[in-house]
């Protein structure tokens, strides 16, 4: 397959707001020629993809096509289906995170995971949000942590929804403060990158909006990458665009591009509606 | 006739008929309520649940002993059963695939499986002939080894329904696997797995075969464990037997105790469940 990395001609000086090229940014993630089976059965065939530090990445591409698949490879969630077995390689800062003797926790500690579905344990708000920080042991004091778990909710904008009731059961949350919560959970053992597989597919769409704010605030701070079936989404919250189409990465540049100019016409009929 | 009719008919035909099924089920559990109640309620006061067994001939008296004795070899046999019960549950929902956890799980069912008067004869060979005396101890091991399959499958079953989203989600927080278990999923399947817990006690309670040569009786007060002990089960089946009309009445009160016992187990374990998943509901 060709990796496609062509883009709209670089300016001499780039317009103030415009985003870097992907290869004027440091790389928070390179991937090299990964392959993941389920099985016999390859799931993904030989992605090269470099995801640029602070700038939010989207996946996109019809069901089925890998791209959950592949963002859970970078944080070696799918370790714990049986059967699965992956080539190549993913290196986080410069190390490959797939190398024998590679600490899954501190990986998983490095590059935090919304899920498609908010997931909060059966605890009250405050212990979903300081779990992580509990179980890695990142706060010295009760006050230390209660600070963290304050700084956590305010990142992900749910601060002032839940502030009066830390020690209620999460699960009488709203399913979009739910969401929000499972987000400060994740930032709260501050994690350098932040993957989302599809956070506001079961949302409404002021939920959802809520969520693309959310994740526009955080890019400053955080490398994000996004799965979503939702092209709009992807559009309106991302820099770069990778398009996946049956296991393989059919194009990856910049989202204006991908949307408006497609180098490929699997992309262009993609982005157009004319499949998925 | 057209075939909304014949719908509608064959409709209330199967629905009448799981009624009356249900009608068949409830129908001895009605009787035998009703008939331990009658026969137990005249015999039942005060001094049942508080005087000794009297002399044969001598009118009155209590099973206070064996109701103190039934409590405490049930209660042994949860300290035997709930640790294994959970702990094995809890190791055959997690290595659900492997060739261990199945034959842990199929031990289990055989477990459940053998007759209780036959886990009492083993109990009698390891724990009572060595020390050459029946205790309530002897008797609390043969009721551990009777709930060790109940615990252990309800375990294993509520720990599968937990979503496994919980668990990816404390995984991805950088939780081992052990500590995502422990702090996560196990806590979610609690209410269920207390709820069993209780089932589990309710149901040996009654039990009196694997009693008869463990625990065997005692006439007097004794709460030490290496001693024999009497329990109401043994004690209702001991008077029940015996020629004397006053202790058939004592055995029907006996019953009873027994009956209020099982259901007030039975009830604890509605409410435990109902109040521990509101508080994790947060209603």
């Amino acid at each position: 397959m060709t990796l496609v990395h062509t883009s709209v001609p670089a300016l001499a000086v780039p317009p103030r707001d415009a985003p870097l090229e992907p290869w004027q940014r440091p790389v928070a993630i390179d991937v090299e020629r990964l392959n993941f089976f389920y099985g016999a059965k390859r799931a993904l065939e030989d992605i090269s993809v470099r995801i640029s530090s602070h700038l939010v990445t989207a996946f996109i591409g019809p069901s089925g096509c890998g791209k959950s698949t592949f963002l859970r490879t970078l944080n070696r969630m799918n370790d714990i289906i049986p059967g699965t077995r992956v080539e190549g390689k993913v290196l986080i800062e410069g190390r490959d995170i797939y190398a024998p003797g590679t600490d899954v926790v501190a990986l998983r500690r490095r590059v935090g995971m919304v899920f498609q579905k908010s997931n909060p344990f059966p605890k009250t708000i405050f212990e979903n949000v300081a779990y992580g920080v509990r179980i890695n042991g990142l706060t010295r004091s009760r006050a230390e942590l209660e600070e963290r778990v304050e700084e956590s909710l305010q990142s992900a904008a749910i601060w002032d929804e839940v502030k009066d009731r830390l020690h209620d059961s999460a699960l009488a949350l709203s399913g979009g403060q739910q969401q929000r919560l499972c987000i400060a959970r994740a930032l709260a053992i501050r994690p350098e990158i932040l993957l989302m597989d599809e956070p506001a597919s079961a949302l409404d769409p002021i939920a959802t909006q809520r969520i693309e704010e959310l994740i526009y605030s955080l890019k400053s701070s955080y490398t994000i990458v996004i799965v979503t079936h939702n092209m709009q989404q992807a559009a309106r919250v991302s820099d770069r665009t990778a398009f996946f189409w049956l296991g393989r990465l059919i194009e990856y540049g910049a989202t204006d591009r991908i949307f408006t100019n497609p180098a490929e016409k699997l992309t262009e009929d993609y982005v157009t509606g004319r499949f998925g | 006739m057209n075939r909304d009719t014949r719908r509608r008919i064959l409709s209330h035909v199967v629905i009448t008929l799981c009624g009356m099924a249900i009608l068949v089920a409830l129908v001895p559990l009605v009787l035998v309520l009703f008939h331990v109640i009658s026969q137990g309620i005249s015999s039942l006061n005060f001094a049942f649940f508080t005087e000794m067994p009297r002399p044969v001939g001598e009118p009155g008296g209590g099973m206070a002993n064996a109701i103190a004795g039934s409590l405490i070899v049930t209660l042994l046999g949860a300290v035997f059963a709930i640790p294994i019960g959970v702990m094995s549950g809890i190791y055959a929902a997690e290595y659900s695939g492997t060739r261990i956890a199945g034959a842990v799980r199929f031990a289990a069912d055989t477990l459940n499986g053998v007759p209780s008067i036959v886990i009492g004869v083993f109990v009698y060979t390891i724990a009572v002939l060595p020390f050459r005396s029946f205790s309530a101890l002897a008797g609390g091991l043969a009721l551990g080894i009777m709930m060790i399959p109940l615990i252990m499958r309800t375990t294993e079953e509520l720990l599968r329904l937990v979503p496994p989203t919980l668990r990816e989600g404390a995984l991805a927080l950088g939780a081992t696997r052990a500590r995502a278990v422990f702090t996560v999923v196990v806590p979610a399947a609690l209410p269920g797995i207390l709820t069993g817990i209780l089932l589990a006690l309710a149901r040996i309670a009654g039990e009196t075969a694997p009693l008869l040569f463990t625990a065997f009786n005692n006439r007097f007060w004794s709460t030490d464990v290496t001693q024999p002990i009497s329990t109401l089960t043994v004690q209702v089946f001991t008077y029940a037997i015996a020629p004397y009309e006053d202790w058939h009445r004592q055995a029907w009160a006996g019953a009873l105790v027994l009956v209020m016992m099982v259901f007030i187990c039975s009830l604890l374990a509605r409410l435990a469940t109902a109040r521990m998943e509101r508080m994790q509901r947060g209603g």
